[in-house]
């Protein structure tokens, strides 16, 4: 109990004012570390005003007094009991070869179901336009997949002999598809925290366009067109948009694992690491894809050949599925 | 441990010393997201002057600034800024909120990140309608993002100490001579009487004299019911006056 108040707050208030100080300067500075002595005087200053606000609480009537050293106590316990790291973390560059394939690794199950949706939903949207063709406004129903494949390569193959269509627009072309493929791609994982309902029919829609889209040029005949066009940017495009959707899973099952002993709130801290592993990858390889699909995936013949587009395509994807399986197999996250 | 009493978040810490958080309403996080809102648009609009007098670099890669400009700015600035300022942005800065781990812990990167590109599934279908949702029904009024990140945001309410020499005289205070009974008011009285007499004491004029006098009764009655002063303290005391000197002694510090 403290029977002089007076006497009480001029003892402690120097104690108060070095440690929010202190605080003060760790706050400044979200990177800072304390060398040992500092670390030492604020552990010291953190148990006395610990001390000092639990005395406090038996004073109802010192609401400002009360608020304030808890405020202290509050601010010094975060800094003090946080054993996690609080830094960025190591290089991008070791970041991005160990890091984010150990991540794609560890929740392949997750890809798998992933992946598996984006295709369950391909093979409804070939199947839908097979059963009604007159549906094809309504599963593709934007931009130059309108036209008939005849009559898109007719135009597309004939504007480039003459000029070069996408000339002036092609960095600002490039720099839209990363941005909004990227948004995609985090929305996708971002509705994983609907319990991986929003995560699933996402990547089911997305599968379904392909799968209407690819359907419609293979029946017509233009099989080599639609490889050329797609694999070179597609190849690296559509996993990425899996991979959005692997990280949304993630999610989804840190949500759903309720047998775990473990808390809600500690199932999905152990996942976060890996949701964002995941995400930062989707961005760079976004930003690939973006690159590619201005600059390569739009011109066709007779500038570029179909077979070489597809050869590039398919090494891409090569490089890309080798890079996950292998990149990062013996370091330590 | 943790606990939630109403609308705070109460910790107690390994060292036995329980402290609490209280937690941001609704509305204020609104406004704070709005005047947020209002800071990427006055930032995006600067941009897009700059990008414009780019004329040197071309339409297309003014184009291509912009596009990434944008993406940046509207994904990286709750995340920078969240970093920087220890959970605040210009809005929740404006507005007192803060954001802060769920465990009364460091906040770390990952959560200010998570949380942050979490945000698109809170707006569906619009206007945070989904987020707004899930916050009303969770006792830590967490949106999903603070869910995944496991961070909630906080009030940091400017308490204000009332200013007790607005109500002090110059007279010789006889409840001073009495440290134990000041200190036995501090633990007994609750915060609301002490904040009600001192309204009542700053607006005396305000009252109709009987009405005042009957007021002051009462609630010296109150006080002396919790501490009871010698006699001798209090015998030439009116009860405005008594008043005065409690809040006096029960305030005294350096």
């Amino acid at each position: 109990m403290i029977v002089d108040l007076e006497r009480f707050v001029a003892r402690e208030r120097p104690f108060w004012q070095e440690l929010e100080h202190l605080l003060g300067r760790l706050d400044a500075d979200p990177e800072r570390t304390l060398p040992m002595e500092d670390a030492l005087r604020l552990h010291y200053l953190y148990q006395r005003g610990g001390a000092g606000l639990a005395k406090l609480s038996a004073l109802p009537g010192e609401t400002a007094l009360r608020s304030y050293v808890e405020s202290l106590v509050s601010r010094a316990y975060g800094q003090i009991h946080e054993t996690r790291g609080h830094h960025w973390g190591t290089s991008v560059w070791r970041w991005f070869t160990v890091s984010f394939p150990q991540a794609f690794r560890r929740r392949r199950r997750e890809f798998a179901l992933s992946a598996g949706l984006l295709f369950l939903g391909a093979a409804f949207g070939a199947f839908a336009l097979r059963v009604d063709p007159s549906a094809k406004d309504s599963l593709v129903g934007f931009g130059h997949l309108k036209q008939t494949p005849a009559e898109r390569v007719a135009k597309e193959e004939k504007e480039q002999s003459q000029s070069d269509r996408m000339a002036g627009r092609k960095t600002s072309f490039s720099a839209e598809l990363m941005t909004h493929n990227t948004r995609v791609a985090i929305l996708t994982c971002a509705l994983g925290m609907t319990w991986g309902f929003g995560t699933t029919i996402s990547l089911f829609y997305n599968g379904v366009i392909l799968g209407a889209v690819a359907y419609d040029y293979v029946q017509a005949g233009y099989t080599r067109f639609l490889l050329g066009w797609l694999l070179p940017h597609g190849s690296v495009e559509i996993p990425a948009i899996l991979l959005g959707g692997q990280a949304g899973f993630v999610l989804a099952g840190a949500l759903l694992r309720r047998r775990e002993r473990r808390r809600l709130g500690e199932r999905l801290r152990q996942v976060t690491p890996d949701v964002l592993h995941l995400l930062g990858g989707v961005a760079i390889l976004l930003v690939w894809a973006g690159m590619v699909e201005a600059f390569f995936s739009q011109y066709h013949e007779p500038i570029l050949p179909y077979d070489l587009k597809i050869a590039v395509g398919l090494l891409e994807l090569f490089c890309l599925l080798f890079f996950l399986s292998r990149a990062g197999r013996h370091a330590r996250d | 441990m943790r606990a939630i009493e109403a609308d705070a978040l109460r910790i107690r810490t390994p060292e036995g010393v329980t402290f609490s958080l209280p937690l941001a309403g609704p509305v204020r996080r609104c406004l704070a997201m709005i005047l947020d809102l209002f800071c990427v648009g006055v930032i995006m609009t600067t941009i897009g002057y700059l990008v414009r007098a780019l004329s040197l670099v071309g339409d297309d890669v003014a184009g291509a600034l912009y596009y990434l400009f944008y993406f940046v700015v509207s994904t990286g600035y709750g995340i920078f800024l969240e970093w920087r300022w220890r959970g605040q942005t210009v809005g929740k800065r404006a507005l007192r909120l803060r954001v802060v781990d769920a465990e009364g812990l460091r906040l770390r990167p990952t959560q200010i990140v998570l949380r942050n590109l979490l945000r698109p599934v809170d707006t569906l279908p619009v206007l945070y309608l989904l987020g707004g949702a899930v916050s009303f029904f969770n006792q830590r009024r967490q949106r999903l993002g603070d869910l995944a990140a496991g961070t909630v945001v906080i009030y940091e309410a400017a308490i204000a100490e009332p200013d007790f020499t607005r109500i002090a005289t110059a007279k010789f205070n006889s409840l001073s001579a009495y440290p134990h009974l000041a200190a036995r008011l501090r633990m007994r009285v609750p915060p609301a009487w002490i904040a009600i007499t001192f309204e009542a004491l700053l607006r005396r004029d305000q009252f109709d004299p009987a009405a005042r006098l009957e007021l002051y009764r009462e609630l010296a009655g109150r006080f002396q019911a919790e501490a009871d002063f010698p006699p001798a303290a209090t015998e030439d005391l009116s009860d405005e006056q008594y008043l005065r000197n409690v809040l006096e002694v029960m305030a005294r510090r350096r």
